[in-house]
């Protein structure tokens, strides 16, 4: 558990050493805040609805780019074998590399919660849903993490890992609106693999269980996922 | 204090370590000799449990790697080939980082690591990030990594590789000065160096162990055999080697070159009786003409060139 935590702090100290996460946060809050702006005026509502819609297809390729670095980069400058060899076991390893980014998600949605407090001045703004978004949000985006972490354990090319992670989250948040091309049978199945239905449940301000159970579960698949595939390299 | 048994490591079908078994007593520092790809890295890497032995037993005190992995590598420090840190991190960071997950914290941290400093000579760069590290100074903050928690076991995969003849020397140093106290196992494919730190050396060659013995044993019966260069005109080869091997103590007589009429080879010889005088008994009796002919005793140069040889 310390070593896990040791990971953590090491792994999240490392995003801001670098330039990657000041540039990452950079073009999020430059995305998020174009898009949803462009047409808040338009609208002329206090709600921050169209902020949430637009979350779950910009994460899908800007939390691949937290986490493509987190094992193709110790592959490829060989600096697992130092991490390995230390007294830490691989499931101390993923799951700090996992926190740490889920972490850092975390730190970048921090700053649109102005969006929020500046939108309460303009009219009356309904708490509950933003509550609710922004915790779908941190749980979208530790799924997000998990499947990033597990595409770059795939590889020791980060542009790969970014590659696989970019694809499988497109795919979760995508599913569900490909429904019609599917028979009648199976669409309730398609719609609950949706990364963005979830979300969007949760974001409307009510946390349903089903919802958290299938966040949680994207988590400990792609973990789990994760340790396999490390075990497999021994 | 480390036991391996029967080693086997394969990747696909190659056979990258093969069946190798030996032991290590406390305090010894031994030396893994072999030429490249003989399986050096691979056996220093399943020991530190960095990879896992297709089948045999590695057993370091009580534990065995496959059940106590983490008690094993506590009792390890593991300096890798090229010592590969992070980059982006300060050496300080760096060094702060593995003391925590060693489980050293605040003051005890601090002293050690000054300690460590002055040992490895790595105060200036302390403040430094490792992608602006030489070679000498990055292979120092490595064997720091390796000694951060005092280890009784110092696993370095050659640690001299890539440094200046004086950096060479100081790590020779401090590899002496730790295995005084402590078991260290070393790899390397420089003779001279195995020969100035080890007390014991093993030769792995393709997989394989081809020997095992203490360095100085090693070199004994390396002494009592030499080899004679000679180089003869207008002989037949067979000729000579047919003449050559009625000597008891030739052990065999190995063709160099043949061409323009002239003929290099090697004699083996045995034992501790110079057989010039026999041998130039021959050359007389035949009148070959003698173009050269000199002894050179076997070192641990010879004996590793005879072993490893690839065929």
């Amino acid at each position: 558990m310390t070593n896990t935590i040791n990971i953590f702090k090491k792994e999240f100290r490392g995003y801001f050493i670098s330039p990657i996460a000041y540039i990452v946060i950079s073009i999020f809050l430059v995305l998020t805040g174009w898009f949803f702006f462009s047409t808040f005026f338009l609208f002329g509502q206090a709600e921050m609805r169209n902020f949430f819609s637009l979350l779950p297809v910009i994460l899908s390729f800007i939390i691949p780019a937290v986490t493509m670095r987190l094992f193709s980069e110790e592959f490829n400058t060989g600096s697992y074998e130092l991490l390995l060899t230390m007294p830490v076991s691989p499931l101390n390893i993923i799951l700090g590399k996992f926190l740490a980014a889920t972490a850092f998600v975390a730190i970048m949605l921090m700053p649109t919660l102005a969006y929020a407090f500046f939108i309460s001045f303009l009219g009356d703004l309904d708490w509950g849903p933003v509550i609710g978004g922004y915790t779908g949000a941190v749980l979208l985006g530790a799924a997000f993490s998990s499947i990033g972490l597990f595409a770059s354990s795939l590889t020791r090319n980060q542009i790969i890992a970014f590659i696989t992670g970019m694809t499988l989250c497109f795919v979760l948040t995508l599913i569900d609106k490909m429904l019609f091309f599917l028979p009648e049978s199976l669409l309730s199945v398609f719609q609950f693999l949706g990364a963005d239905f979830h979300f969007q449940n949760i974001s409307k301000g009510v946390v349903d269980s089903r919802d958290l159970l299938y966040f949680l579960s994207v988590c400990f698949v792609m973990v789990y996922g994760t340790n396999l595939v490390i075990q497999e390299k021994k | 204090m480390i036991a391996i048994r029967n080693l086997t490591k394969l990747y696909g079908s190659t056979r990258a370590v093969d069946g190798i078994s030996f032991e290590i007593k406390k305090g010894e520092i031994l030396g893994l000799l072999g030429p490249n790809g003989a399986g050096k890295t691979t056996t220093m890497r399943i020991l530190t449990c960095y990879l896992q032995p297709t089948s045999g037993s590695v057993t370091v005190k009580d534990h065995t790697i496959q059940d106590h992995p983490l008690e094993i590598k506590k009792l390890i420090g593991y300096l890798p080939e090229s010592a590969p840190l992070y980059p982006d991190m300060l050496v300080y960071d760096y060094l702060r980082f593995v003391a925590s997950v060693r489980e050293i914290e605040g003051a005890q941290a601090d002293s050690r690591m000054k300690e460590l400093a002055d040992m490895c000579g790595i105060n200036e760069v302390m403040h430094k990030p490792i992608h602006e590290l030489s070679k000498g100074y990055k292979q120092r903050v490595g064997l720091a990594h390796a000694m951060m928690n005092d280890p009784e076991i110092l696993v370095l995969d050659e640690p001299t590789s890539g440094l200046d003849p004086n950096q060479i020397v100081e790590i020779r140093d401090i590899i002496k000065r730790i295995g005084k106290e402590k078991t260290v196992i070393l790899s390397t494919h420089i003779l001279s160096e195995a020969e100035a730190t080890c007390d014991r050396i093993v030769i792995i060659s393709r997989g394989r162990i081809v020997a095992d013995g203490a360095t100085a044993e090693l070199k004994t019966e390396a002494g009592s055999d030499y080899v004679i260069n000679i180089s003869l005109q207008g002989a037949e080869f067979d000729d000579i080697k047919g003449q050559l091997e009625s000597i008891a103590e030739v052990n065999g007589v190995i063709p160099v070159r043949q061409e323009d009429g002239v003929v290099d080879f090697h004699v083996a010889c045995s034992g501790s009786r110079d057989m010039r005088p026999a041998i130039y008994e021959i050359i007389k009796k035949n009148d070959w003409p003698l173009l050269e002919f000199h002894k050179e005793s076997r070192t641990l140069e010879t004996v590793f060139r005879e072993l490893t040889r690839e065929n």
